[in-house]
């Protein structure tokens, strides 16, 4: 009797064993769709309570960055100068180049870790990720339409049968209805360009004590990583690899029109002052500087050692000697760890891609 | 003891609130307007009407400037936003923010009439307006830029806005004018002026908010449930280009984003002047 009623009980267990695996299996089929944090990254300074990212918006976000619907004539995409395998950026121009070939004032910066981004472009004249993506659809040397313009086209494809776009559809499946609002169209972009995140460089794991025995620094990377932290961290500082500052570097004047931040504030003192962008992913962002002056590596560091020229707005930092002083196995060695920025899995996670 | 101390500190405090809301209302409008209740709400209008000088204000006239200049305006608008009316008793009442926004553009006549509700019935008498919008709504995301500050929007936003340097533009004159010497980028001798500027996110930059102040002297719109006060106030285009500065549209043909933008924001606080109000309907 009493043995009857042990396996009884032991029955009962393992039935319920199994009925909860099961069910764990079945509630947890894939991870939660959502914004995270690296465990390396600070908080983000984009309010994500405002607008949090749902797989629905972002699908759509994606959809909408890689259309050519949001430019004038539908040949030009955000995707067009913002391709994935060059972090984001238009590989090979120096200049970015636009609608109806018109070249644009400087190089496409790369769109990752915008979460953490206080300001936007070169110049940091916008300061809302929602903000900015009207500027490019609405200059005439970019997209050359306006937002109205691209919200109707959106509008007006209600009803489309696959493999066309039915947008207010998709706008529904993100907001409820099929209302297409400035808010909501800028509300997606932002989805998707929150979701490129690029966190999982080598230097990355090496932060993380995650590194297997391939993914280690080399002597020669570490070398490097001691000579930044003492003569580039002071501007492309934190784990983003930028103070977010905007600084002269010296560079020679190039086009004497593009004062840089001075076009934004109008005050002397930012002549010639351009963000300090961020260093990750540099090794497939070239080529170079706001205007895409320098094809390589080599050539940026060439600069920080021989090209320096003094000027009015010139960076405190660089005043005194007008040169970093480094000889080429110490050059080599930057070099080296700057490419341990490489996040290959950003480069190539196939849900940002286009197809 | 010490009960009867607090009894007596609230029957006191009682007392001292009791009397001087019956003092106050002692000098509110109801004092001059016995018919005054200011539980009861009503509508306030106000008119903003661009003139030229003595004429009134057409677009693709000929005007003169004080400059001797001829000019004509093919384009004219203008934000007005955070609107307080200040009745003769000395109590303000402020338009709700999210309400306060208005686009007056001269080819469009329905924009130039304002109508304020929810007005507590008073004798108004000073009304203040920002012309253009407040630093903090530049500031906003999208979401809270609705109705006439929607950028996504022809006729409202879309127009009034730098997305490159993020910020509305307050106030927006274009035209063209015999004097201005053609240039290839500027064939048909046009001016251009868009003045905004909020005085910038994360670096001070030049800020041309400008509030004016305007008193309706010995008259008062008088809010009623039953009845809407029209205020009317003209602003006049002469003035944009001499209210202080002597502008020429030959030495500037182009005024956007430069600090010299100042100058002109400078000239329109004195363009807004009170004319008139109509208490019995218009």
């Amino acid at each position: 009797m009493k043995k009857h009623f042990l396996y009884k009980i032991l029955l009962v267990f393992t039935i319920s064993i199994l009925f909860f695996s099961c069910q764990k299996e079945d509630a947890n089929p894939k991870e939660k769709f959502e914004f995270k944090t690296p465990s390396n990254f600070p908080e983000p300074i984009y309010d994500l309570k405002e607008n949090p990212v749902t797989l629905e918006g972002f699908e759509l976000g994606k959809k909408l960055f890689y259309t050519g619907m949001l430019s004038r004539d539908g040949t030009v995409s955000c995707g067009s100068c913002h391709a994935q395998t060059s972090g984001f950026t238009q590989h090979g121009h120096d200049l970015s180049h636009g609608i109806d070939d018109k070249l644009t004032l400087r190089n496409s910066l790369p769109i990752q870790n915008l979460a953490w981004s206080k300001n936007f472009f070169w110049d940091g004249g916008v300061f809302h990720l929602d903000l900015f993506a009207i500027a490019p659809i609405e200059a005439d040397n970019e997209m050359g339409e306006t937002l109205p313009n691209v919200l109707q086209k959106l509008r007006d494809t209600e009803g489309l049968q696959s493999p066309k776009t039915d947008y207010p559809l998709l706008f529904e499946k993100t907001f409820g209805t099929k209302e297409i609002t400035t808010d909501r169209f800028l509300k997606a972009l932002s989805q998707f360009q929150l979701m490129c995140i690029s966190a999982n460089s080598r230097y990355d794991k090496h932060v993380r004590n995650e590194s297997t025995n391939e993914e280690k620094l080399t002597t020669q990377e570490l070398k490097g990583l001691e000579l930044f932290e003492q003569n580039c961290s002071n501007c492309h500082s934190t784990i983003l690899f930028t103070d977010q500052s905007y600084r002269n570097n010296g560079l020679k004047i190039g086009n004497p029109n593009d004062t840089g931040r001075h076009r934004i504030t109008q005050n002397d003192e930012d002549k010639f002052k351009f963000k300090v962008p961020s260093l990750r992913n540099v090794e497939v962002t070239r080529p170079y500087m706001h205007d895409g002056r320098f094809r390589n590596l080599e050539a940026v560091l060439d600069h920080y050692t021989d090209g320096i020229q003094d000027s009015e707005t010139l960076d405190e930092s660089l005043k005194s000697k007008l040169k970093i002083e480094l000889n080429q196995e110490e050059k080599e060695a930057i070099i080296a760890f700057l490419k341990t920025l490489t996040d290959e899995e950003f480069l190539s996670n196939p849900i940002l891609s286009e197809f | 003891m010490n009960t009867k101390f607090n009894f007596s500190k609230i029957a006191f405090l009682a007392f001292f609130i009791a009397f001087s809301t019956a003092l106050s209302s002692c000098k509110k409008d109801s004092d001059t307007d016995p018919e005054i209740d200011p539980n009861k709400k009503g509508m306030v209008e106000i008119k903003f009407d661009n003139i030229a000088g003595q004429d009134d204000f057409a677009l693709n006239t000929n005007y003169t400037n004080a400059a001797g200049e001829t000019f004509k305006v093919d384009m004219l608008q203008y934000y007005i936003s955070n609107i307080v009316l200040k009745s003769e008793s000395g109590s303000e009442y402020v338009v709700p923010q999210e309400e306060s926004y208005f686009l007056i553009k001269e080819h469009d006549a329905a924009t130039q009439l304002i109508q304020l509700s929810d007005i507590p019935e008073g004798n108004y008498n000073e009304v203040t307006f920002t012309v253009g919008v407040d630093s903090l709504r530049n500031t906003m995301s999208p979401a809270e830029r609705t109705g006439v500050l929607d950028i996504g929007v022809e006729g409202a936003g879309k127009e009034m806005y730098w997305s490159w340097n993020s910020g509305y533009i307050f106030f927006k004159m274009e035209g063209s004018s015999p004097q201005i010497t053609p240039t290839t980028n500027n064939p048909n001798g046009k001016f251009y002026y868009h003045i905004g500027g909020f005085g910038g996110y994360d670096a001070p930059t030049f800020n041309n908010i400008r509030t004016i102040t305007l008193s309706l002297g010995r008259d008062a719109a008088k809010a009623r449930e039953e009845a809407m006060p029209s205020i009317h106030i003209v602003m006049d285009i002469l003035k944009v280009l001499e209210g202080t500065t002597k502008i020429s549209l030959k030495e500037y043909p182009v005024v956007m984003g430069n600090p010299f933008s100042l100058k002109v924001s400078e000239n329109y606080m004195k363009a807004f002047e009170y004319h008139h109000v109509h208490n019995e309907g218009h």
